[in-house]
């Protein structure tokens, strides 16, 4: 099979996906729910508030009619209105997916620069203290509740040492740059304003380290165990006996080869780590998509939870498409 | 495929094949035991889920408070020689409450894993044997369960169905049985391949028969294994979800919820979060190295 038909192929797959992701939220948002408009009018509304409010919802319609016009709405972008904000949840998102983005891919960074390095040293240095230590340091990443390592970390490092700022994306006291990518260190970067770069950035710090740190504890027990079965190989040990320094044949020869199932997997921990800034977001007052989820569940926002919980969906979607093709590209064998 | 001999013998020569059945012997007991007892990681899993085992049983006798009492006179004490953990802002003791916790952590660990199990099992039983169109449907199912990340499902799951222990249970079951399916497919058509079951169709048992008094005995193994395996994950989630309120409601002595509740007291009074918080820690970082060691143990080519 060629290249053209498998990626053919896998948006077939996407599509469907998709479609099911959409089933899925209709089934939570509009079947489970004992009944979404009492939970905004509350239980002692009078009947003709309630009905008035079911047929403005188009909840009086049958079922199948309204999956179709749930379906209709979700692809022109139409995923109501929030009730809490009073906006529609598609601006929300869009406001509020930025910083989720930035603190995902700051702890995305944190986990390869980590986790790489030490997945390869933990390989070279098989069973003895680095590999042993790697280990620990690994199992204890992928163990810890985030929310938990959150709180420690912020009476740690802000309340207790005021090493470094607490919530939020900001301090209060700095002006923030003006809007142009929402994401606050690009923003900051373009209007040239150093202080709120370097405020940003101090304020990314503990959360996208404790973000990280699962996805670090992953990516370093994969590049481990792929180097492994690299080093192992013949064209390893003929490298060692032309004489290359040993340095040369790990990082040149080894590395780039065992690299392929690493890259693999920081595709799908970042699926992880969509997840995780939910309950990070939460923990760091983070004013991302996450918490916007969360907040939506306190105040049973269901237009805000099932929307974020779609769009966090196909975005999750979308990326695995993206390392399936990587790899298919990377690696010919795949798209036999 | 047609089950001529090919097919079965390559399955059952092929090296680092699992064993077709029957119980495992001594000898291989007595292997992983000595297997397990060189991984110092695995003792401390074992010694981990152990205690929590333990607490769980022997809570009322071990916890020295009634976890749900509530005493204004000792409210917000700091961890100390009458109350190991500290007290909360009911004067709960907080030690009490987090030996309680076990039974509840447990708790959830079984539900979800019969349920999900159960359900994932048999999705994939039903795929691997009859195959063509039904199993077509079952596992594009699975991958749209699979394609959504699986917290978020729970939450939004747990969210719709009303904040509560049995709906917490619930929605963590509905976003992880997946794992269970594909891996009792794979195991089903391997099965299917082997020529006892065209013989016990030949002496005309029924497709149900098959299913249960064949195909079930032969995946058990590997779907336990899998799991213990995933445990410690179910522990998380559930923690994660109780954080958010998703889970058990107050006053039940939940670990999520409780490390919630601390939250607002987190400057002055770091013991409330925190030490629910090593609750979780301990019990997820004992099912974990519970459950790699165990795989070590069963599968050799991760043993190096």
């Amino acid at each position: 099979m060629n290249l053209t038909s498998y990626i053919a192929r896998r948006l077939a797959l996407m599509v469907l996906v998709v479609f099911g992701v959409l089933v899925i939220t209709f089934v939570i948002s509009h079947v489970i729910p004992a009944d979404p408009v009492l939970a905004i009018l509350g239980g002692n509304a009078p009947a003709e508030r309630v009905d008035a409010l079911r047929r403005q919802l188009g909840l009086d319609r049958p079922l199948p009619q309204q999956f179709v016009a749930y379906l209709w709405g979700a692809v022109r972008g139409d995923l109501g209105r929030s009730l809490r904000t009073g906006r529609p949840v598609w601006q929300d998102i869009q406001q509020y997916f930025p910083a989720t983005v930035e603190l995902t891919l700051s702890a995305i960074l944190v986990a390869i620069v980590l986790g790489i390095p030490l997945g390869v040293i933990s390989a070279t240095r098989r069973n003895q203290v680095q590999d042993h230590t790697t280990r620990v340091f690994s199992i204890v990443g992928v163990s810890m509740p985030v929310f938990w390592t959150g709180l420690v970390l912020l009476l740690l490092l802000y309340y207790r040492l005021g090493w470094l700022p607490g919530p939020g994306r900001l301090d209060l006291a700095i002006l923030p740059p003006p809007t142009r990518t929402r994401l606050l260190i690009l923003d900051s970067l373009l209007a040239g304003n150093w202080a709120a770069l370097g405020n940003a950035v101090a304020h990314l710090i503990m959360p996208a380290f404790v973000l990280g740190y699962v996805a670090t504890a992953t990516i370093a027990r994969v590049t481990r165990s792929s180097m492994l079965d690299v080093l192992f190989q013949d064209y390893i040990r003929t490298a060692r006996s032309k004489g290359l320094v040993e340095r040369v044949v790990i990082l040149r020869h080894a590395l780039r080869n065992a690299l392929i199932p690493t890259v693999t997997v920081i595709g799908l921990v970042f699926g992880g780590l969509l997840e995780g800034s939910v309950l990070t977001e939460t923990i760091f007052a983070w004013p991302g998509l996450g918490r916007y989820i969360t907040t939506g569940y306190i105040s049973l926002d269901y237009p805000a939870v099932m929307g974020g919980t779609l769009y966090i969906a196909v975005v999750f979607s979308i990326v695995n498409l993206l390392v399936d093709l990587t790899y298919a590209f990377l690696d010919p064998r795949i798209r036999l | 495929m047609p089950s001529s001999t090919p097919a079965s013998a390559s399955e059952t020569a092929r090296p680092g094949g699992r064993r077709i059945a029957g119980p495992p012997r001594y000898e291989e007991l007595r292997r992983a035991y000595r297997l397990w007892r060189r991984s110092p990681l695995s003792i401390v899993g074992t010694a981990l889920v152990g205690l929590i085992l333990a607490v769980a049983i022997l809570a009322p006798w071990i916890a020295p408070y009634d976890p749900l009492a509530h005493d204004f006179s000792v409210r917000l004490q700091p961890p100390g020689r009458a109350h190991w953990f500290g007290t909360d802002q009911f004067g709960r003791d907080i030690f009490s409450r987090v030996v309680f916790g076990s039974r509840i952590a447990l708790e959830i660990i079984l539900i979800v894993s019969v349920i999900s199990g159960g359900v994932g099992a048999l999705v994939g039983w039903v795929a691997g044997y009859f195959g063509g169109r039904v199993e077509e449907v079952l596992m594009r199912l699975t991958d749209m369960f699979l394609a959504f990340p699986s917290l978020v499902l729970a939450m939004a799951f747990a969210a719709a169905l009303g904040p509560s222990l049995p709906n917490m249970i619930l929605a963590i079951s509905l976003v992880t049985w997946t794992p269970y399916a594909r891996l009792a497919r794979g195991e089903t058509l391997r099965i299917k391949a082997h020529d006892f079951v065209e013989a016990a169709r030949a002496m005309g048992a029924s497709d149900l028969r098959i299913i249960f008094r064949h195909v079930l005995p032969m995946t058990l193994s590997v779907l336990i294994v899998q799991l213990t395996l995933r445990m410690g994950t179910i522990v998380l989630t559930a923690a994660g979800l109780g954080f958010l309120g998703l889970g058990a409601q107050p006053p039940t002595p939940e670990w999520g919820a409780m490390v919630s509740d601390g939250r607002n007291y987190l400057v002055d009074q770091w013991w409330m979060s925190t030490l629910p918080g090593s609750a979780i820690a301990a019990g997820v970082l004992g099912f974990n190295l519970l459950g790699d060691g165990i795989r070590d143990i069963l599968d050799p080519r991760l043993r190096r």
